[in-house]
């Protein structure tokens, strides 16, 4: 075995020029393929990172999924209602507290009572449409991203006057209002408050900030008209991939439509799922045209090294030997470039990263890469049995060749 | 060496032939043996089978009808990995060409077929290697690469290679053909001390009358026939 290495190390070392175009091969296949990885699979966790500090792990809403039994349907089983309409009203979630105190009991994370009802915001002679959203700023902190995204006040400020409001940055501007200004809201039930901006918001995405408002769940309760509504329960879960199967507890609990992180963004999480489809799919072409490569270089060296391989063959080697030096020396190819495509692979990931990029819709951001040994190791796993079947295919073929006929075309 | 001498290895009626279609005789009906402690000289024109002969004795080809023995065993029904066993334990080549691996030294090139065997540590290897050139006249240029070294030189070294396992019989296809007069003397004066002090059997093919007839024993090949 030592022999088999010394020959294929001096052949590999003797052919500079070759071994570093094949090393190279493998190096970018193995660089770009970490890179892509890195960069494919960055972009989805923090997308999905996003899209799960933005909104509530699972929304508690007070809808039903279908409508309720009607008390006359329990009593005479001839009796089916259908096509039955709800009232004008938002029927609110009944007993709101005692089912989050239920939810709490056995929750590992946490919950708040939200009221989302919707106005017209007035100032300064200019009207515009926003989703006023009544919370409770002491339990906001622990179920979203909301006292984070405060700018020029806190969320506290809540409480400073009656009738406070935080408005999204760009609303505020839109309207020309700011901080201490004195707004009016009317809602379509009829209700006009006067109400005071105590803080601005921004979360970086547009569309919130263009219409987001919020206030203290008794001022949007006093909004929407009906004193103790609340229409939402808002819940954060420790883990989030434990919140389908919570939303579906909440669900079976109270009645009420719960609707997890996953389930809100379905169509989303099954387009990721062809999306690492195609990224698998791209890393492999890439990694598979860097075999040929590696195959080119074996075919050569074995094509050059067909008198050396005679004479091996004469003295006396196994045609095992002779096989396994070509072999050994394109997974020595392999296992270099891999080497090289991984420092290659992790330096393209930092520059990648480091690269700005400017959108009208949301903050300026980096590119996220995603760093995990996971990505290396599979790289280079195909990466190896890639180089090892570009080199055994010459090498077994070289290895056979009849050592008499070469022999006599030579001397 | 007044050991008797005993058959190393044995062709009978052997024949070779290539091609399907027009087949092509490379040997026909040839009945030989190599005893040790025989110098044999091959001469014959050219064409006439001589290399296929000895690749045939070496067991670098296998004959399409007759029998090889080696030190008595038949070598018929041998597969491909025993009769490189074969050729690596008791058999030495040195061809008209020195070839030599290019990227090795003198010394790892003489070394080679040695660590194939694997019955020598590193260090016997060394020694034996360097006892090997010394005693061809290549006292310290085991380092050299063949690239760095001349024709009889190259030619010497491949020889130190062929006696590397101690083989009981030297095949040497025209060993003088590429050497001045001076080297190939050199290369005859080395064959035969081995033929006489360490009885050993040579084989060499050779186109130098003069040669042939300072060998124990010559043999003719006309046609892939054996006439003398
Ligand atoms: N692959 C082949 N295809 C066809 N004919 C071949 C082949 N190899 C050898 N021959 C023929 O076989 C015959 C014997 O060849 P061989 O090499 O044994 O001759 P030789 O006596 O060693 O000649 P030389 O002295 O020129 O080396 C020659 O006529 C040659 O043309
Ligand atoms: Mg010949």
């Amino acid at each position: 075995m030592r022999l088999v290495l010394d020959i294929a190390l001096t052949h590999v070392i003797s052919r500079v020029r070759q071994t570093l175009v094949g090393m190279l091969g493998v190096a970018m296949g193995v660089g770009f393929s970490v890179m892509m990885a890195a960069l494919m699979e960055g972009s989805q966790r923090d997308f999905v990172t996003q899209l799960v500090d933005s909104l509530p792990h699972i929304t508690v809403s007070d809808e039903r999924r279908s409508p309720p039994r009607q008390p006359a349907e329990d009593a005479y089983a001839a009796v089916e209602f259908s096509g039955l309409r709800t009232p004008v009203t938002r029927a609110g979630i009944k007993n709101p507290y005692a089912i989050i105190a239920s939810i709490e009991s056995w929750l590992d994370g946490a919950v708040a009572p939200s009221v989302a009802s919707r106005a017209v915001i007035r100032f300064a002679g200019r009207d515009t449409a926003a989703n006023v959203t009544g919370i409770d700023p002491r339990r906001e902190a622990a179920v979203s991203k909301l006292p984070t995204q405060i700018r020029q006040g806190t969320l506290d400020s809540l409480y400073k006057s009656s009738n406070a409001i935080i408005l999204g940055d760009k609303l505020a501007a839109r309207i020309g209002a700011r901080v201490g200004n004195t707004i009016t809201l009317a809602s379509g039930t009829g209700q006009v408050l006067t109400c005071t901006v105590v803080a601005l918001l921004h979360t970086g995405v547009s569309q919130s900030d263009e219409t987001q408002a919020f206030t203290l769940i008794k001022t949007a309760q006093i909004l929407a008209g009906q004193t103790a509504l609340v229409n939402a329960i808002r819940v954060r879960v420790r883990d989030i991939l434990e919140a389908r199967e919570i939303a579906a507890r909440i669900e079976a609990q109270t009645g009420y439509k719960s609707v997890s992180w996953q389930e809100a963004n379905e169509d989303l999480l099954s387009a990721f799922q062809i999306r690492n489809f195609v990224m698998y799919t791209v890393v492999g072409a890439i990694l598979l045209v860097a075999s040929f490569g590696t195959y080119n270089i074996i075919s050569t060296i074995t094509h050059e090294k067909t008198r050396d391989i005679a004479i091996m063959k004469s003295l006396g080697l196994a045609e095992g030997t002779v096989r396994s030096i070509f072999f050994v020396e394109a997974i020595v190819i392999g296992l270099a470039g891999t080497v090289l495509g991984w420092v290659l692979g992790f330096l393209l990931c930092l520059a990648l990263g480091t690269i700005e990029f400017k959108s009208p819709f949301v903050d300026a951001t980096r590119l996220p890469m995603y760093y995990t040994p996971v990505h290396y190791l599979l790289a280079a796993s195909v990466a190896l049995v890639a180089s090892g079947i570009a080199g055994y295919l010459p090498a077994r073929k070289a290895a056979s060749a009849h050592p008499v006929e070469i022999i006599r075309g030579a001397s | 060496m007044s050991e008797p001498q005993r058959p190393l290895i044995e062709l009978r009626r052997v024949t070779k032939t290539i091609g399907d279609g027009v087949a092509t005789t490379l040997v026909r009906d040839i009945d030989v043996v190599i005893r040790s402690g025989e110098f044999v000289a091959v001469t014959g024109p050219s064409g006439s089978g001589k290399s296929s002969l000895l690749y045939l004795l070496g067991l670098l080809d296998v004959p399409t009808s007759g029998e090889v023995l080696v030190e008595g065993r038949s070598a018929g029904n041998l597969g491909e990995p025993e009769r490189a066993r074969i050729r690596l334990e008791t058999l030495g080549f040195v061809f008209q060409f020195h070839f030599l691996l290019p990227e090795f030294s003198a010394l790892a090139n003489v070394t080679l077929p040695m660590r194939a065997l694997g019955r020598l540590d590193d260090a016997a290897m060394r020694k034996r290697g360097e006892a090997l050139l010394a005693s061809l006249g290549l006292e310290g240029q085991g380092h050299k690469l063949p690239g760095q070294m001349s024709g009889g030189q190259r030619q010497r070294v491949a020889i130190a290679r062929a006696l590397a396992n101690e083989p009981h019989v030297i095949l040497a296809d025209e060993p003088t053909g590429n050497l001045d007069t001076r080297s190939s003397e050199q290369v005859l004066a080395i064959f035969r001390k081995l033929v006489d002090e360490t009885g050993r059997a040579i084989v060499m093919v050779t186109h130098d009358l003069d040669l042939a007839a300072r060998a124990d024993r010559q043999i003719r090949v006309v046609d892939g026939r054996i006439v003398v």
